[in-house]
């Protein structure tokens, strides 16, 4: 289980590094530790992805999970530090253009 | 049969006691297998051993037999830890069985038929990484010359996937129309999949219509790994990029299409990304080295192709692919 998740909330503020591969191995613990959060009133949430170094399409799934019931609860997700390769990941799925992500070298959104 | 295995271990052990040989303590290596074989617990081989020392060491202090008895005590647990994996073996065995028939069932389930154009060659494999598939291919063919097909993954894998995708099979059944349009197509799907599926669960599909009459390729994409157009007049390779949101989403989300023609031998090949996001310990196999070993085949037939570069991507990961595979080959010929 390569994965390491730190979140840490204050004030209805999630600040989160994720490190590792999150594949369908590691993907059920990031789902766990996220899922103790989702459920709050207006959270913003940022997670920093610049030391995941593989993501599948099950990581996407978990974030996808966590983006649908953190809006519901009209609150905020931003990914950050996303590499190329994750980048082109949220781009095809066209999770790019409903998502918050940062990509890392180019700044801004 | 309780009295017999008494005197085959009394004998064993009888052997042992004299000699103290390798070759005896063999022969009881392959008695104990047998005692497996028949159910004997470790508790219960304890006092076949008391009950054979007592029979051959009669004089033996009290204190030897009493250290029997509580042996036997603190082997009944043993005895209970095996049962409880004997019984785990057979229930897994019994999963197993259920597995292949589920497998069974999907593969029944999701058949399509490949479609017979003229001029057009089609190249295809699926191999599943698991028992049960998450990749799905559904054509739609008519008369007319439109051969449809749908390439779509679920994200998640093993039966809960197969069965979001018996869903998608349904959908497209429901719309069974050649000429529809892409954006249609994966409109309507997207909608079935949203009200369908939980939050963690989506689908990515591609869709492409091919009209063998003006050999146009419409094509749409819903968060799909985009499909590749190869041009034999300049031997070189291009994404199909269509913009449009994974299924299951958003049910407002939209998706575009677009037109591409065909000339001779050209290619259009569509996957999963169980064939663009392979590694090996070098790290990932990037997209240029599978447009390599198409461009190496490109005067053989689709089918060939699509062997020819599942065979060589298993080889390059040792035989292990982690995730479902599929790869089709649209040949305009």
């Amino acid at each position: 289980m390569n994965i390491q998740v730190e979140l840490e909330e204050t004030n209805n503020t999630l600040t989160g590094f994720i490190r590792g591969e999150i594949d369908a191995h590691t993907a059920p613990v990031l789902r766990e530790k996220l899922e103790m959060h989702h459920h709050k009133e207006g959270l913003n949430a940022v997670l920093d992805l610049s030391d995941v170094d593989y993501m599948d399409s099950t990581g996407l799934g978990v974030f996808v999970a966590f983006y649908k019931s953190v809006n519901a609860k009209g609150g905020h997700v931003k990914l950050k530090g996303l590499s190329t390769r994750l980048k082109r990941l949220f781009d095809i799925t066209g999770l790019g253009e409903i998502m918050d992500i940062e990509s890392v070298g180019k700044g801004g959104n | 049969m309780v009295h017999k295995i008494e005197n085959q271990y009394k004998e064993i052990l009888n052997q042992y006691m004299q000699r103290q040989s390798e070759q005896n303590l063999y022969v009881g290596q392959n008695f104990s297998r047998q005692l497996i074989s028949e159910n004997i617990s470790p508790e219960e081989v304890i006092s076949v051993h008391k009950a054979a020392m007592q029979e051959i060491y009669k004089d033996l202090p009290e204190v030897v037999w009493h250290s029997f008895d509580f042996l036997v005590e603190m082997m009944i647990n043993y005895g209970l830890a095996l049962q409880e994996r004997q019984s785990l073996l057979q229930r897994q065995e019994e999963i197993r069985v259920e597995m292949d028939l589920a497998a069974n069932v999907q593969e029944t389930l999701l058949k399509t038929k490949l479609p017979t154009l003229d001029g057009l060659d089609i190249g295809l494999l699926s191999i599943p990484a698991r028992k049960m598939n998450g990749d799905y291919i559904y054509f739609i063919s008519d008369a007319e010359g439109h051969a449809g097909i749908a390439v779509a993954d679920v994200i998640g894998k093993g039966l809960p996937a197969a069965l979001c995708m018996s869903m998608v099979k349904f959908g497209m059944d429901s719309l069974n129309h050649s000429p529809a349009n892409p954006s249609e197509v994966l409109g309507v799907i997207n909608r079935v999949v949203e009200k369908s599926i939980d939050d963690s669960m989506f689908v990515s599909m591609f869709y492409g219509r091919y009209d063998a009459v003006s050999a146009q390729m419409t094509y749409g994409s819903a968060g799909h790994e985009p499909a590749i157009l190869y041009r034999a007049k300049t031997n070189d390779f291009s994404e199909l990029y269509a913009k449009g949101l994974l299924l299951g989403v958003s049910p407002a989300a939209t998706y575009e299409e677009h037109t591409v023609q065909l000339e001779e031998n050209d290619m259009v090949i569509m996957m999963t990304d169980g064939v663009t996001e392979g590694r090996t310990d070098q790290g990932f196999i990037e997209r240029e080295v599978i447009f390599k070993m198409i461009e190496e085949k490109k005067d053989e037939p689709a089918q060939v192709i699509v062997q020819y570069v599942y065979d060589a991507l298993e080889r390059m990961q040792n035989a292990v692919l982690s995730d479902d595979f599929t790869l089709v080959i649209y040949k305009k010929v």
